[in-house]
């Protein structure tokens, strides 16, 4: 007989598992069922844990760290409410296609079904919001099982997976073996592209008169920002992107137009409504870019490059579709690029882009538009982590992207709150560059306890707040398209107030809560409030100087500031309407 | 595009899957959660005992069958999905049908229908029988609709939904 293996506890085979995928962070909130991980965590000095204090806040966290390396983000947690904190942020991280490892720590297993303290099943309620969620049921699995979740995460269409783990096996003692190979019989993701769906694409773009590159969120995802600029240059085919594709050739490229959508730009609209070639990378053509069905695009040949064949043909029926990762693809399409005579149809889309700019002209005073743009001017280099709603809506419309500057933004699942533990997320993995988080005042409030995180790590974010005192993308829907009734959108609202407003009575404007100077304050960190459009520029400078800890600046901006321009519900694209 | 009736038609899936827990779960709940219906689904292992055999029958039009394929093949868990809708078949459901409350009469009735229909009788009492089904899902609904005739508000149907087979020469669905 040979020699007995070492063995090992469980929970020191998750850290080794840990090293072994180059993990050097890991988002942790510890509880009953997870403590023995942390006392293996405990125990060694290669991975860093970061304590947020809310898991909500610990998976945005990992998301942003995800983003913005690339790698896989890690979330460690304890059972029942600590895996259930997590929900919103794993459906988040599946939308756009975000690697997670979420491990998440579960009652022994004699227990489980028992209705235990602070049992839930997990994988149940994630089965249909993740990539793949396992509970381990056998410690002689741990290892495959984590080889397995960490591949399943990174590779293919990226996006979270779920790893229950019972306490009883964290404890027991078995193989030290970490597996390098794996090997899932039913999971093969496919990335290189056909070369022949390739070719016969190329062929139709090569013979097209007004032909738009539409580019998603993909085309970060595969890291091909570079190929694809090299792709529209040669060419010289205009290109529109998504909101996650925004940035994935420099903003101020001649051949940029604008974003596609709901909120886009009303030239980029124009064209993709015009276009006889409609070459998209990396989109899933997801509602908010369409409009109206029908009228999509609607004389146009659709290319779609996707690397998930799901994603092909649901929403828009595609002519010539392309399987693969979005590098290969657009490395082979480099291949037969060769310069097309677009001269009279770039002209006439740069002209509409010229004649119909998005901007907030309509008012005097501070706006959005102005605190953005200073922020592109005094941060060329930076990562710009928006919120959800109208302050992401304008984020996505004023800055100015390309390679020294990102924006990481919630484009799928859309949760508020996301921002600022993103941002601490970004912050941790680039350290070289400034973070900038801008939420509304509803949003921040989602996840505000982050600033003591935030303080506790000594990350210099610049925090933004657009404090319009109210939950402005829905009030301004309801001002657009419900007849001014503003139910439940004012945040100033107090029981005072009664149905004053609702009757016409003159606002009684108690004090907004909270005072975000105050609440800076409490959690040491400097704060400032800006009303007036003079003020913007020297206190977001004094604001990016702050070190070891955020700065805090709130913007007071006006309630009626909206979102424009706006294709209504049920029309279609080249319907928007430009002004109210 | 508009979904249109025109293409509504039955659909057969043969699915092959990891043979652990959460697998049926995983599939069922891929259809529920995206509102497709399923018409019946049956699960068993395979001469492999790591590999469970599915057959899914249901009525779609022809797009929403073909993302409810390509959602089936991106699930980590479906090893292989064969479209068995247009491809000869084998195929047979088992099953129960009881009838209660009989008289003489009703029981010569039964016995009658079903040596006609092919089906055996595998159980009875005085005012009972109990036929057992081995026939296309189709040929029971057809029987279905025969005794609900006969015997209202006396059948009891117990059925297990349709395991198909590809064919080797004849096509029977």
């Amino acid at each position: 007989m040979s020699e007995k293996l070492p063995e090992i506890r469980g929970a020191d085979l998750v850290v080794e598992a840990l090293r072994a995928e180059g993990v050097d962070t890991v988002f942790a909130y510890p509880g009953g069922m997870a403590i023995d991980l942390f006392d293996a965590l405990y125990r060694q000095d290669d991975i860093e844990m970061i304590l947020p204090r809310h898991e909500q806040g610990l998976i945005f966290a990992a998301d942003g760290y995800a983003r913005t390396t690339g790698k896989v983000g890690v979330c460690l947690v304890t059972s029942g409410p600590g895996a259930t904190n997590l929900v919103t942020g794993i459906a988040n991280a599946n939308y756009d296609s975000v690697p997670l490892v979420c491990i998440t720590g579960q009652v022994p297993r004699s227990l489980i079904g028992n209705d235990a303290f602070q049992e839930v099943d997990m994988v149940g309620i994630c089965r249909n919001i993740c990539k793949y969620a396992i509970i381990v049921r056998d410690r002689k699995d741990l290892g495959r099982v984590l080889r397995e979740a960490f591949y399943i995460a990174r590779s293919g269409k990226p996006g979270p997976v779920v790893v229950d783990l019972p306490q009883d096996i964290q404890k027991e003692m078995g193989s030290a073996v970490y597996p390098q190979e794996v090997s899932i019989r039913g999971y093969k993701p496919n990335t290189s592209a056909h070369p022949g769906q390739v070719k016969k694409a190329m062929s139709v773009l090569n013979r097209a008169k007004k032909p738009v590159f539409l580019v998603g969120g993909g085309v970060h995802l595969a890291g091909a920002q570079k190929e694809m600029q090299q792709l529209a240059e040669i060419t010289g085919v205009p290109v529109i992107t998504t909101i996650m594709g925004k940035g994935a050739i420099p903003t101020d490229h001649p051949l940029y137009v604008g974003n596609i959508g709901l909120h886009g730009s009303f030239a980029a609209n124009q064209a993709i409504s015009e276009c006889d070639v409609l070459f998209s990378i990396g989109t899933r053509f997801n509602d908010r870019i369409t409009g109206k069905l029908s009228e999509f695009a609607k004389n146009a040949t659709i290319i779609h490059v996707d690397i998930d064949t799901a994603s092909i043909s649901r929403n828009i029926v595609v002519d010539i579709p392309i399987v693969g990762d979005a590098k290969a693809a657009i490395t082979l399409m480099l291949d037969q690029a060769k310069p097309l005579e677009l001269t009279g149809w770039v002209n006439d889309i740069m002209m509409r882009k010229k004649s119909y700019p998005i901007n907030m002209n309509r008012y005097e005073g501070l706006t959005p538009q102005q605190v953005i743009q200073t922020l592109d001017k005094l941060t060329p280099k930076s990562v710009l982590v928006p919120d959800v709603g109208q302050n992401q809506l304008w984020c996505t419309q004023y800055s100015t992207l390309g390679p020294e500057k990102r924006m990481i933004t919630s484009g799928g699942l859309g949760p508020m709150g996301y921002s600022l533990p993103a941002a601490i997320g970004a912050a941790l993995a680039a350290p070289d560059r400034k973070v900038i988080s801008v939420s509304g005042d509803g949003g921040f409030q989602m996840n505000l306890q982050e600033l003591a995180t935030a303080k506790a790590l000594e990350l210099p974010i610049l925090v933004c707040i657009f404090n319009n005192t109210h939950l402005g993308n829905v009030r301004q829907m309801q001002r657009f398209f419900y007849g001014e009734r503003y139910s439940s959108t004012c945040l100033r609202y107090r029981k005072s107030c009664g149905r004053v407003c609702q009757q016409g009575g003159q606002c009684p404007a108690p004090d907004y809560l909270p005072d975000f100077l105050q609440l800076a304050k409490s959690y040491d960190c400097p704060a400032w409030r800006v009303t007036k459009p003079e003020e913007v520029e020297p206190v977001l400078t004094q604001a990016l100087a702050h070190t070891g800890g955020p700065a805090l600046v709130e913007f007071l901006v006006d309630e009626e500031e909206v979102v424009m321009p706006v294709v209504p519900f049920g029309k279609a694209l080249n319907q928007m309407m430009l002004d109210y | 595009m508009n979904r249109t009736d025109t293409d509504m038609k039955k659909r057969w899936i043969c699915l092959f899957v990891e043979n652990q827990t959460g697998t049926l779960a995983r599939i069922s709940g891929l259809f529920s959660g995206k509102c497709y219906n399923i018409d019946s689904l049956t699960v068993g292992e395979t001469e492999d005992p790591t590999i469970s055999r599915m057959t899914i029958t249901l009525t779609s039009d022809e797009k929403t069958f073909e993302q409810i394929k390509k959602q089936l093949n991106r699930s980590v868990e479906v090893i292989k999905v064969v479209d068995y809708t247009d491809l000869p078949l084998q195929s047979k459901e088992l099953m129960f049908v009881k009838i209660n409350h009989c008289t003489a009469g009703d029981k010569e009735e039964a016995f009658r229908i079903a040596s006609v229909f092919g089906v055996r009788v595998v159980d009875c009492d005085k005012r009972r029988v109990l036929l057992e089904c081995v026939q296309t899902e189709k040929k029971n609904n057809t029987l279905i609709g025969l005794l609900q005739q006969n015997f209202p508000n006396r059948i009891e149907v117990a059925r297990g939904g349709s395991v198909a087979v590809e064919a080797i020469t004849i096509n029977d669905r």
